[in-house]
């Protein structure tokens, strides 16, 4: 993995002075003290590194060792013999209440949740940047401004009234409300990230597809979209982490047969009857963990790329 | 004059042909800008103005739920632990975030490492990061146990389980999970910097330190003002790490106005009070807002 994370950000800002990296980092004219400074430097850095690291390393090493080494208290200890049991235990028998079929099922309905909130999110996102970039009718400004104004306003604004409509129409507690919920959300920083990529594209393009007679739906699936590859990699990077690392709207709306993971999960760990099982408790945390993490790893600069389009110009 | 008058309805009409499909692409978006958006927002803040409990009522009681919640001892909890929450984790990040970033522009090796290291935990869910940093500060198993068996009986760390410090232990959470986005957009920042200023400090012999605590900084004013807004807004927001990590306690000690709600919501069934602790939560998001708004509109162009 050698992406570097925050690149394009780095290079968007810094495109008029090429060598800034050459002509920055003072070499004194004495060196001996320069040395020391760079010593300084990494021993920063490094240290930084470890307190970043150390949770995650700690779960690791506990999530492979048996409870009676656990209880001896060795936080940082390798463990003796290591093991994926507790791994195995978390996935598929760890215990919410009465039900014991694991994390499993936790991730599984993340994954229900997730694809169709994906999906649908993204492609909102993109119709309406489309059509706010190009076909601009009278009033979308202002109804695009109020849009990103709601993803200022903290969620506990709208819960109440939500649950009550979606139980008039008969979504509360089902896949469908909380599919709609996530696209709902979504809508603000999506039609944002699309409406500020395709204001970059040429309008001529625009102009001459439609002088040939493309209509709305044949110029964003046959132009617009064929072109919108990076945008869309961002979005659906945003909209994965995102929608998998929600836990208030799975909590509320999801229903007790859909409960996402990060809830079924807070759900295993924090309301455990008698001895807790950390080590099956930390396997399963960082099982929940993973599809963040691995997105974030295979993804590098883009993630970061996601994070200050999405953040920056909010 | 015939003439324009055609040509203009042949425009209008060119116009509408144009606006229309654009029109009705956007319209679920503007019904849920209206309905939700505004609608439902609307909606809270009415009922916040009603003796609503377990059921929403349409009466009006004025300012009744207002001063009930201000004399509610849980209440007032979980406001000053927005406000210890708030100052402390904006400070850390930024402080944290900004040394994080000017240490990596030193054209240090393996900087892709670093960053990538400094960056993950943004990737986790806060649920995670609570129930991670639950397990490493926990008392009898956690760090403080390690230190001891190390031979420093004596060491205690118990923040997590002790009243008075329990809010502290959110706060390194969350700042474990939040510095490195601040990272990432200081470093954006310092990379735009020009070159040539750093060229004129070298040759008038400024300390590397000192052009970057008068002239650097002053210059990326604007991520910081950007970073500050994005931290303060999740801070409004701070729920399910609260959850995850102490679930409020011990007691009420870590308790958080964006939990309030919810427990009063889903568990006390009092939604006039509930909807009532909302719309604090709206005016505080609002005051954040309201001046990095007005220097944005009053400094800039951009909608």
């Amino acid at each position: 993995m050698n992406t570097h994370p925050s690149e394009t950000v780095a290079d968007r800002t810094s495109v008029a002075s090429p060598d800034t990296a050459q002509g920055r980092v003072a070499e004194g004219r004495r060196p001996q003290r320069l040395t020391l400074a760079r010593i300084g430097v990494y021993a920063f850095l490094i240290v930084s590194a470890l307190f970043f690291l150390l949770p995650v390393w700690v779960m690791i090493l506990t999530s492979l060792k048996p409870m009676e080494e656990i209880r001896q208290g060795t936080l940082l200890a390798l463990p003796a013999a290591p093991s994926l049991d507790a791994w195995g235990q978390a996935w598929s028998g760890a215990c919410t209440g009465l039900n014991c079929d694991g994390i499993q099922v936790g991730f599984w309905n993340s994954i229900r949740i997730l694809v169709p909130s994906l999906v649908l999110s993204v492609l909102a996102g993109a119709i309406n940047g489309y059509a706010l970039s190009f076909w601009r009718p009278r009033g979308a400004e202002l109804m695009f401004g109020i849009l990103l104004a709601g993803a200022f306003i903290p969620y506990q604004l709208f819960i109440y009234p939500l649950v009550r409509m979606f139980s008039v129409v008969g979504l509360y507690n089902s896949l469908t409300g909380i599919v709609i919920v996530h696209v709902i959300f979504g809508l603000p920083v999506m039609t944002l990230l699309f409406r500020n990529y395709y204001a970059s594209l040429p309008v001529e393009l625009f102009n001459a597809a439609r002088v040939d007679g493309g209509g709305f739906w044949t110029i964003l699936f046959r132009i617009i979209l064929p072109m919108s590859a990076p945008i869309l990699i961002v979005a659906c990077i945003l909209q994965v982490t995102g929608i998998w690392n929600d836990f208030l709207f799975g909590l509320t709306f999801a229903g007790r047969e859909n409960l996402p993971m990060t809830v079924q999960l807070n759900n295993i760990v924090n309301s455990t009857q008698g001895e807790r099982l950390y080590n099956v408790d930390m396997a399963a945390t960082l099982l929940t963990a993973l599809v963040p993490l691995v997105v974030y790893f295979v993804s590098g600069r883009w993630f970061v790329r996601g994070i200050a389009a999405g953040a920056v110009k909010g | 004059m015939q003439a324009d008058a055609a040509a203009l309805s042949a425009r209008r009409r060119g116009r509408l042909r144009r606006e229309i499909p654009g029109a009705l692409a956007l319209a679920p978006t503007a019904l849920v800008v209206l309905v939700v958006f505004l609608g439902c927002m609307l909606w809270t803040v009415r009922l916040s103005f009603t003796s609503s409990q377990l059921l929403p009522r349409f009466d009006f009681v004025g300012f009744e739920q207002f001063e009930r919640l201000l004399g509610m001892g849980r209440f007032i909890v979980s406001a000053q632990n927005l406000v210890i929450f708030g100052v402390l984790f904006i400070a850390g990040c930024l402080v944290l975030g900004y040394l994080l970033a000017v240490f990596i522009d030193q054209k240090v090796r393996a900087e892709g490492a670093f960053r990538s290291i400094f960056l993950f935990p943004h990737a986790m869910s806060f649920v995670v990061t609570g129930l991670a940093w639950q397990w490493l500060l926990n008392p009898e198993l956690g760090l403080q146990r390690l230190v001891r068996s190390w031979g420093w009986e004596s060491f205690t760390f118990d923040w997590l389980v002790d009243r008075d410090m329990a809010i502290y232990t959110i706060v390194i959470a969350a700042i474990w999970q939040a510095a490195g986005l601040v990272m990432v957009i200081l470093l954006a920042g310092l990379r735009g910097v020009d070159a040539d200023l750093w060229k004129a400090a070298k040759i008038d012999g400024i300390p590397t330190w000192r052009v970057y605590g008068w002239i650097v900084t002053p210059l990326l004013k604007p991520m910081i003002v950007t970073a500050v807004v994005l931290l303060a807004i999740s801070v409004v927001k701070l729920f399910d790490l609260v959850v995850a990590m102490t679930h409020g306690g011990p007691g009420i000690a870590t308790e958080v106005p964006a939990k309030f709600v919810m427990d009063h919501l889903f568990e006390r069934n009092n939604i006039g009070l509930a909807t009532a602790c909302a719309v604090m939560m709206l005016i505080t998001v609002l005051a954040v807002l309201a001046p990095w708004l007005y220097a944005r509109t009053r400094g800039g162009q951009r909608t």
